[in-house]
């Protein structure tokens, strides 16, 4: 496959057109009916959710959040194959890996809502919180690649950055330690065509993200990321090239945000209701149904009954994330260092005091 | 007993870890085939393999982000950053992860790791290769900066910085690095992070430096005691955990403070180490703390250094001007 879709003869992985039809039987993924509708619901999920917590945002309950909606396929596939020990190294657009990693709605909410403690996942082995500096998280990756090889465990990690993140030092420092040591790591770049407001045009002259792989002597592909089934096929075949201990590989996928960068962008000031429009047509979930529908895996009858079951589910992890109470004051210092210094804990012993002054100040 | 100079220390610090904690790996730019540009890691490649001791492509940024990616995985990782001048890509991953990934994560992950880094002037270098930046690094919540002064406390010191599970950056004075030979105890020590040390006991000022620093105090205590002038020395170790009982109990007893610094004076150590004074022991003091630092300048080349770095006359003059306070 990698041979077939080397990044340098500029073709773009892909299995079924804007319809869901079949176009390419030859990479076509063999996976069980209950895998695929268990995997389309896992999207339909996250994308359900994705737009109440726009909502839940409007309504002034969260704080800045960045949505998924259109990317959806991308999580979608990472979630259907990672394994319970495979390390999920996120950026901040990948609530439906993190959700299949064992990362609950609740913890995320509670990130989103201003609490570290939605990063302590109660769940999910082998989860790295999400990292706001843009690509620095893939060099993580990278070094957990290195113990994964280290202590020869058969486990890959999946690192993902957005295209406007492949300008940044970090993910060529990243590709290349990890391409020198020969790690087991997937380098998932979710091309989106915009970071923020600026496109993918002026992050870089290359003919693609993917064909950076070749400089760097790594395996690399350029897969539509809204095709769910090439998404899938592209990743089930990296991780057997790390597991060979032949990674990394870097995979680009091709998607669109259909939502704005994050609850406080206006994406009307930098793209037109035409581009939108035509993105639509490629919309990750209506291309799958199409698929579904026409194997009589699914309905709209179906969707129409579960998709306010999965609001309610949504609704009870938000309302338990709203109740979760105050923010102890020891937790402002006590993770810090593994011992606290005693600087630290006059500080706090200081900060007491002037609470209790307060106290008796402010009646 | 061994006779040893402060790289043969670091050598055996590395040695003993890398031997009893199959987690420890050890690399950087030039650290695994060369031994390292100052020759520090010589010999630990052939001893443990290309594994466990190897060379990095050349980037600092990707150095520490791998360190950071490999401790959260249970590896306890040991760079090196060939010179402090270099670290700079590589401050991102230390301010934005390496310091923080505890607190990110509420205790869920941890990264026990240590940044081994040359530092500081007075060997006639290139540019870059002659700072000493520890304040910018003492102000990033979640570190722990250290910084030994002899063979003995360099061992024992790296030792515990291995082994702790914090983000431990170990400032190296180079310009020492060969020039103090003393006996090290043989096999595993170690020295507790955050404790300072008081080398001399004395009666009229009290002197706080660290690293390289420390043997120019002492070479100006000795022309100080010609004109009956007693100076207490206190050896820092750690700027980050820093010990202000051993400081206030010291100005308690002498009434005056100097402090002696290599980097530049404003926001510097001498700041913060001069409130510490302050704060603990106001009433004792006979004299404003003093500052004997760098200027507010880039070190200047070789043959303008001179007039940057502390020698034992800044500080004897300091002293001098102190006590007539």
């Amino acid at each position: 496959m990698f041979n077939e879709y080397n990044p340098l003869k500029k073709t773009i992985f892909q299995i079924i057109d804007d319809n869901g039809k079949v176009i390419n039987k030859a990479w076509m993924p063999d996976i069980s009916d209950d895998r695929l509708i268990k995997a389309y619901k896992d999207m339909l999920f996250a994308r359900t959710a994705d737009l109440q917590i726009v909502s839940y945002q409007r309504q002034g309950r969260i704080y800045t959040y960045p949505p998924n909606y259109g990317q959806e396929a991308i999580s979608g596939a990472t979630g259907a194959i990672i394994g319970e020990n495979d390390w999920m190294v996120p950026a901040f657009r990948e609530m439906g890996a993190m959700l299949a990693k064992g990362v609950t709605l609740k913890e995320l909410f509670l990130y989103f809502m201003g609490y570290e403690d939605g990063s302590k996942f109660q769940h999910a082995k082998f989860t790295l919180p999400i990292s706001v500096p843009i690509a620095s998280q893939l060099l993580h990756a990278a070094g957990i690649g290195y113990a994964i090889k280290y202590n020869k465990e058969q486990k890959v990690v999946f690192g993902f950055v957005g295209d406007g993140g492949t300008s940044e030092g970090d993910f060529h420092e990243a590709v290349n330690f990890a391409g020198v040591w020969k790690v087991p790591v997937i380098f998932i770049i979710q091309n989106n065509q915009y970071g923020i407001s600026t496109p993918t045009s002026v992050q870089t002259a290359s003919d693609s993200l993917a064909i950076k792989s070749v400089a760097y002597g790594v395996k690399g592909i350029k897969v539509d990321g809204n095709d769910f089934f090439a998404m899938y096929k592209a990743i089930q075949e990296s991780v057997k090239v790390c597991l060979e201990g032949e990674g990394p590989v870097l995979i680009e996928a091709l998607t669109y945000r259909k939502g704005a960068h994050t609850t406080s962008d206006d994406p009307t000031k930098y793209r037109t209701r035409e581009e939108e429009e035509a993105w639509d047509i490629k919309d990750p979930l209506k291309r799958m149904k199409g698929y579904l529908k026409s194997k009589k895996l699914w309905s709209d009858a179906e969707e129409e009954k579960i998709i306010p079951q999965f609001k309610e589910e949504i609704d009870r992890q938000f309302i338990e994330a709203e109740n979760y109470g105050p923010y102890p004051k020891e937790d402002v210092f006590k993770y810090l260092y593994a011992e606290m210094p005693d600087d630290l804990k006059e500080q706090e012993r200081q900060y007491e005091r002037f609470l209790q002054w307060k106290a008796a100040k402010v009646k | 007993m061994k006779i040893m100079n402060m790289v043969n220390a670091i050598n055996d610090a590395l040695d003993i870890k890398l031997g009893e904690d199959k987690n420890v790996v050890v690399y950087g730019e030039d650290v695994g085939v060369e031994g390292g540009v100052f020759r520090v890691t010589e010999g630990l490649q052939q001893k443990y393999g290309i594994e466990r001791v190897f060379d990095s492509p050349l980037a600092e940024s990707g150095l520490v982000g791998t360190a950071v990616g490999m401790a959260v995985a249970g590896l306890r990782p040991v760079i090196e950053m060939q010179f402090c001048g270099f670290v700079y890509p590589g401050f991102n991953q230390i301010i934005s992860h390496a310091s923080r990934m505890r607190n990110r994560s509420r205790g869920l992950y941890e990264t026990p790791m240590v940044i081994r880094m040359p530092y500081g002037g007075g060997i006639n270098a290139l540019e870059h290769h002659s700072e000493s930046m520890e304040a910018i690094f003492g102000h990033i919540p979640g570190l722990k900066v250290v910084a030994p002064s002899t063979p003995h406390d360099a061992k024992g010191m790296l030792i515990s910085a291995i082994e702790s599970n914090d983000t431990i950056l170990f400032m190296e004075p180079k310009r020492i690095y060969r020039a103090i030979k003393q006996e090290v105890a043989e096999g595993k020590f170690t020295i507790p992070l955050g404790k300072a040390n008081v080398v001399s006991q004395g009666t009229d000022v009290t002197i706080v430096a660290f690293g390289a620093m420390i043997r120019e105090v002492q070479k100006a205590i000795v022309m100080a005691k010609e004109s009956g002038i007693s100076v207490e020395l206190i050896d820092l170790r750690s700027i980050y955990p820093i010990d202000r009982e051993t400081i206030a109990k010291s100005v308690k007893k002498t009434g005056r403070i100097i402090t002696v610094t290599e980097g530049p004076r404003s926001f510097g150590l001498g700041s913060e180490i001069s409130q510490i004074a302050i704060e603990e022991a106001f009433l004792h003091l006979e004299a404003p703390p003093a500052r004997v630092s760098g200027f507010d300048t880039i070190v200047p080349l070789p043959r303008g250094e001179h007039h940057y770095m502390q020698d034992p006359y800044k500080i004897l003059y300091e002293i001098e001007r102190i006590v007539k306070y």
